[in-house]
């Protein structure tokens, strides 16, 4: 079936069969190998995107549903896109990348993406950063690196300065 | 992965006529079905049904003495609903209960009701709260008891051309409604015993009325244990109703040993959570 | 709760990960992101016995086999051996299958459906035999230990209170989110490259070469990005990448084998569960004068890495306390269940475990501080472990001990949870929520066992190129725990050179030395050293023949003498001997220290436990990056809290029941402690920057303090982990004594 959607603001329409993963679509069809597979079954949330906005786990939406709707994927974050002839480097990172890299919220950085991404939704949300608060909003992802302390202070730190920035 | 084909009506009346014609697997939130399409557990269908654009399918509603859940309601949208939150609270903390944010956003009442996992965490709050499950096909529409749609092992009441269109649930004045789920962990965890509790009493002092006790992950189905019911209707949440009723049910349920946890273990939680909700009802 | 208001880390101490930039973007390159072209893509078939004799691999002759190739035993060109440290293991069955899922045929196609097809077209013809299932059954042995100080009858006989106990763990399993991952690609020489999530570069090297009748050339191992290990990715990737080259061989195309969740637990190495039997005798005055233990351990079907693993656990039994008379004897034991293997703490976690469930249960008994026994009895400098090895310095056990509990105010909440205990067990209303507070402290040997380093032999080097750049090489792998940021920390700061200007190169075996795997908390420390040491030489080359500063004059110097590359060999620290045969001696050149202060909640109606906080103090010798180094301790004690609260492998007939991410639970974020790390430094003086590695040291500490936590919250003891809600409702069913299937709380029954 042709689909029709938008993945970090550009068009994509797509010939596919309509129970595709989301996620084989946007690793294999679009190239967009930044969104990870941990279990293929909704368990670890490595696959976590946006889809208008709200987290899912890209394994289990097929793409016939995602005609007409918005995705949002790790690769849509970086204040600028890096390319294979330009890495990405610390300037290049938004705000919550940024408090990920400075505080040490990525170790081997296979759950990252997904991370992000629930961060993000988070962050969007408008909810209090509290230490609560924000593990519910990444309890769907599953880190074995960091025991999550990191990435809750980087959420955190995202969350602060955002405050800081509006208040300006 | 296996891509079976998908269909994707864009009303009603044509997936009803989809559904009359070949067997389809309906197709919610796939946070259930999209797990099939591994291979892993068997072949998985032959080809799904997408309901996601059925828009008849969406809403809470309140109707005279009733709230009308559509087929395709979220658990985030129950955990954000104010009316949800404010007649049947039991409904919001269950589906705060299930998965996380990303199953909490694709997964739907609809899909838990007809997907008949015994372990399914709504399952018994629909049993404890008299709910009614909306059935239509192109022949039409029927309500069917929650106490009587999980008619076995994942079977349920719905003919081969049937869907899960919408769910209502009764306002009772004066009924509460208390649900608790043991899982192995505070989140992504299929429970080893879900447990609502509902009663009616006018004043917290006053006997309790129409018992109800839905109970997951101890049968092979949802079930509502009926001799408890029976023991507690009529009742006051008192120590000794709770030791009584807390016996009861363990004696009557037949729970199994499996990967997530043994017969004994949901025997015994299953009775002492009991316990404690009559406690914590009665105040003692 | 609110946050304290965070505020990042001083750059200057705590440069930025390396490669951070990529992953947070998307653009790291694990190996599943990899394209070849043209690549086919591989599966396993494998058993679905326990054991039995393989009569035939049939192909069904309706089948169109030309579209595909497929693997047996029989197109193996070398010897059909897995590499390591026994030859036991084939790469493929050819007579007798030994285990669940063990790999008898390999099939790759061009495309999934393809291969789907294939696979389901293959059958396996068997006759079953008899498994042997329980490790004290087994009669066959991959290895045994024995190690003896002082007089044990002796010691008993001096004993006024002898404790015993037997304590069993599970399997664990790694669980690095990415799962094992290979691509195979056929070089013009005839040899293979194998592109791989892995953490040994050249285990897989040396697997190849041999089982391939490769030379060195023709074998080349490239390290993708790798999405954890933890053990996990030490000797299993040997086993895969010989797997995706046999097929590349046999189709001529690069092969992609990607394993799902559900392959990488049902196949893969856990953790060695344990029966740790252990017998302790203190005298009337208070001093521990015996300890006799037995550990058996289940090695599953093949040897792999069990005789190390043994060997470490096999070390750390007696725990970081002096006692005069010991005997630790150890087995490792053959049984049919998947081969297990490394996983961060290698041994000792599991009898470490017994070692502190041992010294918290004599506390209770003798009504002593859990805190103030082990002051008593911890090891300071000058003691003598029980293979004789005098502890001379870098000893901090007591440091780590006093920081946690200090911290912890380990003495203060356990006054106010015994009150509580004390008002349960009166019958007051304690609450149906019992608070409880543990502790547990360990030692872990830095590094290889015995002469394990000697025999490794490492190389690391860095190299001034000819065009004036500094290229740190090495075959120590990055996986998340630092090595490429720490690494360039270390060569800035030896050169003299702003970190910027320090590259470092790829993990391809074409390109680096082999500096050893990257395992036993050793890269810090071991390769570290090395490290320093080749910068150190690199700088006095340049800074002769230039005469000035080295940051000044390495691009000139580049220029007028071309490139000056610096091997550094390792050479055995000083004064460090073992006797492999005896045991005797220096069992690691020096040891970390950890301890672990836990607080838990109990459900005393559903046995479900909230592990609320944990303090870790953990001796590192020197931290290099401190946000880092937390971020071990902190990924290292919730990977303890799983092992001792809900990780558990279920086997049925020999087969992982729960071999899926919805069965085989690890914590979430609502499931992690809030956790506090205090690093201690006690340098190792055999290193020059004194680090003694990290990342193994929560492992042992964090399963033993959650249970001391669950008993002083519940006054029941778990011996056997995971300390499940099961377990901990039947204890205390147990100890009330009640008869009912359902034993409602005392008091309410009223």
């Amino acid at each position: 079936m042709t689909v029709r959607f938008t993945v970090n603001d550009d068009p994509v329409e797509l010939n596919v069969p309509g129970m595709r993963r989301l996620l084989d679509v946007l690793r294999e069809d679009l190239g967009l190998i930044g969104t990870k597979e941990g279990c293929g079954e909704g368990e670890c949330g490595a696959c976590t995107v946006l889809l208008d906005g709200a987290v899912v786990d890209s394994c289990l939406v097929p793409v016939g549903q995602v005609d007409g709707h918005a995705v949002r994927t790790v690769e849509g974050l970086a204040r600028r896109r890096p390319s294979a002839e330009r890495p990405a480097m610390p300037d290049d990172l938004n705000v919550l990348q940024m408090a990920f890299l400075e505080t040490g919220g990525a170790q081997c950085g296979i759950c990252t993406p997904g991370m992000l991404m629930a961060g993000e939704a988070f962050l969007a949300s408008g909810r209090p950063a509290t230490d609560h608060a924000i593990r519910e909003a990444i309890a769907g992802n599953l880190c074995r690196c960091t025991g999550y302390t990191k990435i809750i202070e980087a959420i955190a730190l995202a969350a602060a300065r955002r405050d800081a920035g509006a208040t300006q | 992965m296996i891509e079976p084909p998908l269909a994707s009506p864009d009303d009603l009346a044509a997936a009803y006529r989809l559904l009359a014609e070949e067997l389809y697997r309906p197709l919610a939130g796939g946070t259930d079905v999209l797990v099939a399409l591994s291979g892993r557990s068997g072949p998985p269908p032959d080809r799904f049904l997408d309901l996601g654009g059925l828009d008849e399918l969406r809403g809470i509603t309140l109707d005279g003495d009733g709230l009308v859940f559509g087929a395709l309601t979220t658990y985030t949208e129950i955990r954000r609903s104010p009316v949800c939150r404010d007649l049947l609270p039991a409904f919001v903390d269950a589906a705060a209960t299930i998965g996380a944010a990303q199953i909490q956003n694709r997964g739907t009442l609809g899909g838990n009701i007809a997907n008949a996992s015994p372990a399914g965490d709504m399952l018994p709050v629909l049993l404890a709260s008299d709910a009614t499950i909306v059935a239509g096909s192109a022949r039409g529409e029927r309500s069917i008891p929650a106490a009587s749609f999980w008619t076995g092992y994942r079977q349920t009441a719905l003919a081969r051309d049937e869907i899960v269109i919408r769910i209502r649930v009764p306002l009772v004045a004066d009924r509460q409604v208390r649900f608790r789920k043991i899982g192995t962990r505070r989140a992504q965890a299929i429970s080893k015993v879900v447990l609502a509790l509902s009663w009616v009493a006018a004043a917290p002092e006053r006997p309790w009325q129409s018992v109800r006790l839905g109970l997951g992950s101890v049968a092979e189905r949802p079930i509502r244990a009926i001799q408890t019911e029976a023991f507690l209707e009529g009742r006051l949440p008192t120590s000794d109703t709770a030791a009584t009723a807390s016996v009861r049910v363990a004696a009557e349920i037949e729970p199994i040993n499996d990967v997530r946890s043994t017969a004994d273990y949901r025997r015994a939680v299953t009775g002492r959570v009991l316990h404690r909700l009559i406690r914590e009802a009665g105040g003692w | 709760m609110t946050l304290r208001t965070p505020s990042p880390p001083a750059i200057d101490r705590a440069p930025l990960r390396r490669e951070g930039p990529a992953k947070l973007t998307g653009t790291a390159l694990y190996t599943d992101d990899l394209v070849f072209p043209g690549a086919w893509y591989g599966q396993t078939i494998r058993s679905t016995e326990a054991r039995a004799r393989l009569l035939d691999v049939e192909l069904d002759p309706a089948f169109d086999w030309s579209r595909v190739v497929v693997v047996t035993a029989a197109d193996i060109p070398g010897p059909n051996i897995v590499n390591s440290i026994q030859d036991d293991q084939p790469i493929l069955v050819a007579d007798e299958i030994r285990h669940h899922a063990e790999p008898v045929a390999l099939v790759a196609a061009p495309d999934r459906t393809l291969l789907q097809e294939a696979v389901a077209h293959v059958t396996l013809r068997t006759s079953p035999l008899q498994p042997v299932l329980d490790p004290l059954a087994s009669g066959q042995v991959f290895a045994h230990y024995e190690i003896v100080a002082g007089d044990i009858e002796r010691g008993f006989a001096e004993a006024s209170l002898v404790i015993q106990g037997e304590y069993r763990v599970g399997h664990q399993e790694q669980l690095y989110i990415e799962n094992n991952a290979m691509i195979a690609v056929p070089r013009a020489d005839g040899g293979v490259a194998v592109h791989g999530s892995l953490q040994c570069p050249y285990y897989v090297h040396k697997a190849l070469r041999r089982s391939l009748l490769l030379s060195d050339a023709q074998a080349q191992v490239i390290q993708a990005e790798t999405g954890g290990g933890f053990g996990g990715k030490e000797e299993y990737p040997s086993i895969l990448a010989l797997h995706a080259a046999l097929l590349a061989r046999a189709c001529g195309r690069p092969v992609r084998m990607i394993y799902d969740r559900h392959e990488d637990i049902a196949a893969t190495t856990k953790r060695h569960p344990a029966i740790v039997t252990y017998r302790s005798g203190v005298s009337a005055d208070g001093r521990l004068v015996a300890q006799d233990i037995e550990i058996v351990m289940d090695a599953g079907a093949y040897c792999t890495l069990s005789p190390v693993v043994l060997s470490r656990g096999t070390l750390h039994a007696g725990g970081p306390y002096a006692c005069p008379n010991v005997r630790i004897r150890s087995r490792a034991v053959a049984t049919n269940t998947p081969p297990n293997g490394a996983f961060r703490g290698f041994g000792a976690p599991q009898t470490e475990f017994a070692a502190e469930m041992q010294v918290n249960r004599i506390a209770e008994a003798l009504s002593v501080s859990p805190r103030e026994l082990r002051r008593r009895w911890l090891y300071r400098p000058g003691d003598t472990t029980p293979t004789g090895q005098v502890l001379r310095d870098s000893v901090a056990a007591e440091e780590v001990l006093d920081r946690a509990a200090e911290a912890a105010e380990f003495e203060r909440v356990r006054e106010r949870t015994a009150a509580a205990r004390a008002g349960r067990d009166g019958g007051g209303d304690g609450g149906h929520v019992a608070h409880g507070i543990g502790l547990a402290l360990a030692w872990h040997g830095a590094g290889f066992t015995g002469s394990g380093e000697v025999h490794l032999a490492s190389v690391a080097s860095v190299e001034l190129t000819g065009d004036g750049r500094i290229v740190i090489l090495t075959g120590s792998t990055e996986m998340g725990q630092g090595t490429k940021t720490i690494f360039p920390q270390l060569v800035a700061e030896a050169l003299g050179v702003p970190m910027a200007s320090v590259e470092f190169a790829p993990q391809d075996t074409a390109l680096v030395p082999d500096s050893g795997p990257t395992v036993a908390s050793r890269t810090a420390m071991v390769v570290g050293g090395l490290m320093i040491g080749a910068c150190r030489r690199l700088r006095a080359v340049v800074e002769e023949r230039s005469g000035g500063p080295f940051v000044d004059t390495y691009r000139g110097d580049a220029r007028d003498h071309g490139a000056t590359r610096i091997d550094e060999h390792f050479e055995p620290y000083p004064g460090v001997e073992f006797d492999d045969t005896t045991y005797r001696g220096d069992a690691y050149p020096a040891f970390g220290w950890a301890s672990a202060i836990a607080e838990v909640d109990v459900d005393l109606d559903t046995g479900e436990v909230a592990v609320r906080s944990v303090v870790a103090a953990d001796d590192v010798g020197r931290v290099i990056h401190p946000v880092l180094a937390e971020g071990q301790v902190e990924g290292g004690t919730l990977q303890a809290v799983g092992y001792a609260t809900i990780e558990e492998i279920k086997l049925h007939d020999g087969r992982y029941l729960n071999d899926r991410l919805a069965t085989y639970l690890i914590p979430t974020a609502l499931d992690a402690p809030r956790i506090e790390t205090i690093l201690v430094e006690a340098p190792f003086g055999g290193v020059p920057h004194g680090a003694k590695g990290i990342g193994e040291l929560p492992m042992d500490v964090g399963a033993p303090a959650v249970v001391a936590a669950i008993h002083d919250a519940t006054g029941v003891w778990i011996h056997d982990l995971p300390a499940s809600p099961e377990r901990i409702l039947a204890a205390i069913h147990a100890r009330d004594g009640a008869a009912a299937a359902v034993a409602i709380d005392p008091g309410s029954l009223r």
